[in-house]
């Protein structure tokens, strides 16, 4: 409890928070650079997954790179990305090591969440008349939203968790907080940094478990 | 004075056999370390799981709290979960492996507790009617039947706990992990490389080793198919 105590003195001290190695611009740092992450690979993730979903191809290859995917340490791509040219730009490696970590879990959960789509409605709605295009946007991307939803949501928890790694390679964000108690012994900053961090995750969650419950009925499957 | 050596070391290349010849008792070092921190988590976390599953399975208000709390641990990050544990643990190999087994748990109760759930009821009433006791049911049959789907969730586990690893860099335990630390600090490329090589192949190997297991324990999913 005494160390629990401590921390939480350490986070609640005034002085902690302004400045550049402060808590205000850690988790700003955090926070902006989990968003734009998890922009980026949505960009790059999301119109690959509907596209091969809809036409029902390359489902083995997208599942294949999600599974390779766990097997390779962040830590180490973090580190890699470092000593390369992309290391001169100072959020370089971050950025590109969190899209590449993110794109995976967006990918197959896309692109399982097309295919769960049921056969028949597709066949129904092609009936009608409905050009593939119509199809995809009217069909299968609104009954497949809450798959896609949760592809988001494990992407964007996963970012918050590498966007901490990434204090270990030079990186910004709340993990920086924690290392810095590690280079200074100082157990009260370790925890407390480990505090914020467990913190935004959760809120991380319970975001996406607020946008799941306010999307539209036909959103939720119907649940 | 003599002149550097100009070999692949002194130039700092990214691949270099030197490296491996200098070094190899290091690289030995670390991949031991390695491994253990692996199986000692995984191993741990089977260990914590499986009466955690069977609890969720057989008393119907415990599979909430289970899977909720389970769940709560894998979000939190990595780095901050070692270091919420640093005060219990202190600067130690136990607290990189106490790490990894929290992780570990959503992703073994989930998937054991699945594999029980998936058990055709007429199955279990059949061994219930043959005077099969609650103890011999799961043995003999729950947990055979189990077994793939449990088995994915520890191949899974595994190859997560391989990658996890190296983040107990931070202190001083993380196997290869340790060399990346080191070699980041000194732009040692060669040594940076390296070691991440070998976690991916660890991870690689440890997966094809599971489904190896898998497929001699599981013979008749086999059998079905054919």
């Amino acid at each position: 409890m005494n160390t629990l105590a401590a921390a939480w003195e350490w986070l609640t001290d005034p002085a902690h928070w302004p400045g550049d190695d402060g808590i205000r611009h850690r988790l700003l740092q955090h926070l902006v650079l989990t968003v734009v992450c998890l922009l980026l690979s949505c960009l790059i993730a999301l119109p690959v997954a509907l596209v091969l979903g809809h036409l029902g191809r390359g489902g083995a290859l997208a599942v294949n790179i999600s599974n390779v995917g766990r097997a390779v340490p962040t830590f180490a791509v973090l580190v890699l990305l470092l000593l390369t040219p992309v290391g001169r730009w100072s959020e370089g490696p971050t950025v590109v090591a969190l899209v590449l970590f993110a794109v995976p879990p967006l990918l197959t959960n896309a692109y399982v969440g097309m295919r769960e789509v049921d056969r028949s409605v597709v066949q129904a709605a092609r009936g009608m008349g409905m050009t593939g295009r119509q199809v995809l946007f009217h069909v299968e991307l609104p009954l497949s939203f809450p798959l896609v939803l949760n592809g988001v949501r494990i992407a964007a928890v996963q970012l918050v968790a590498t966007a901490t790694i990434a204090a270990l390679a030079g990186g910004g964000g709340l993990g920086r907080i924690i290392t810095a108690g590690f280079n200074l012994a100082s157990t009260p900053q370790v925890v407390a940094g480990a505090l914020l961090v467990a913190g935004f995750a959760l809120l991380v969650e319970g975001v996406f478990e607020a946008v799941e419950r306010l999307a539209p009925v036909w959103a939720r499957g119907g649940r | 004075m003599t002149a550097p050596p100009d070999d692949c070391l002194a130039r700092n290349e990214w691949i270099c056999g030197a490296y491996l010849s200098t070094r190899r008792q290091i690289l030995l070092d670390a991949v031991v370390q390695h491994l253990q921190l692996t199986f000692l988590s995984v191993l741990t976390g089977l260990l914590v799981a499986l009466p955690l599953a069977v609890l969720a399975r057989r008393r119907r208000w415990a599979a909430g709290p289970v899977l909720a709390v389970t769940t709560v641990l894998y979000t939190i990050p990595s780095l901050a979960m070692f270091s919420l544990l640093l005060p219990l643990y202190g600067l130690s190999a136990t607290l990189v492996v106490a790490g990894l087994v929290l992780y570990s748990l959503t992703l073994l109760v989930r998937n054991i507790l699945a594999g029980l759930r998936a058990v055709p009821e007429e199955i279990r009433q059949a061994a219930l009617g043959l005077g099969y006791g609650p103890v011999r049911l799961l043995l003999a049959v729950e947990l055979p039947l189990a077994l793939p789907t449990a088995m994915a969730g520890l191949r899974i586990a595994t190859v997560s706990a391989v990658s996890l690893v190296t983040v107990g860099a931070i202190v001083g335990f993380g196997g290869l992990g340790n060399l990346i630390y080191a070699g980041m600090n000194t732009y040692f490329k060669a040594q940076v490389l390296t070691a991440s090589v070998l976690c991916v192949l660890i991870a690689v190997a440890a997966d094809l080793l599971l489904l190896g297991v898998q497929r001699l324990i599981t013979p008749w999913t086999r059998a079905a198919r054919a």
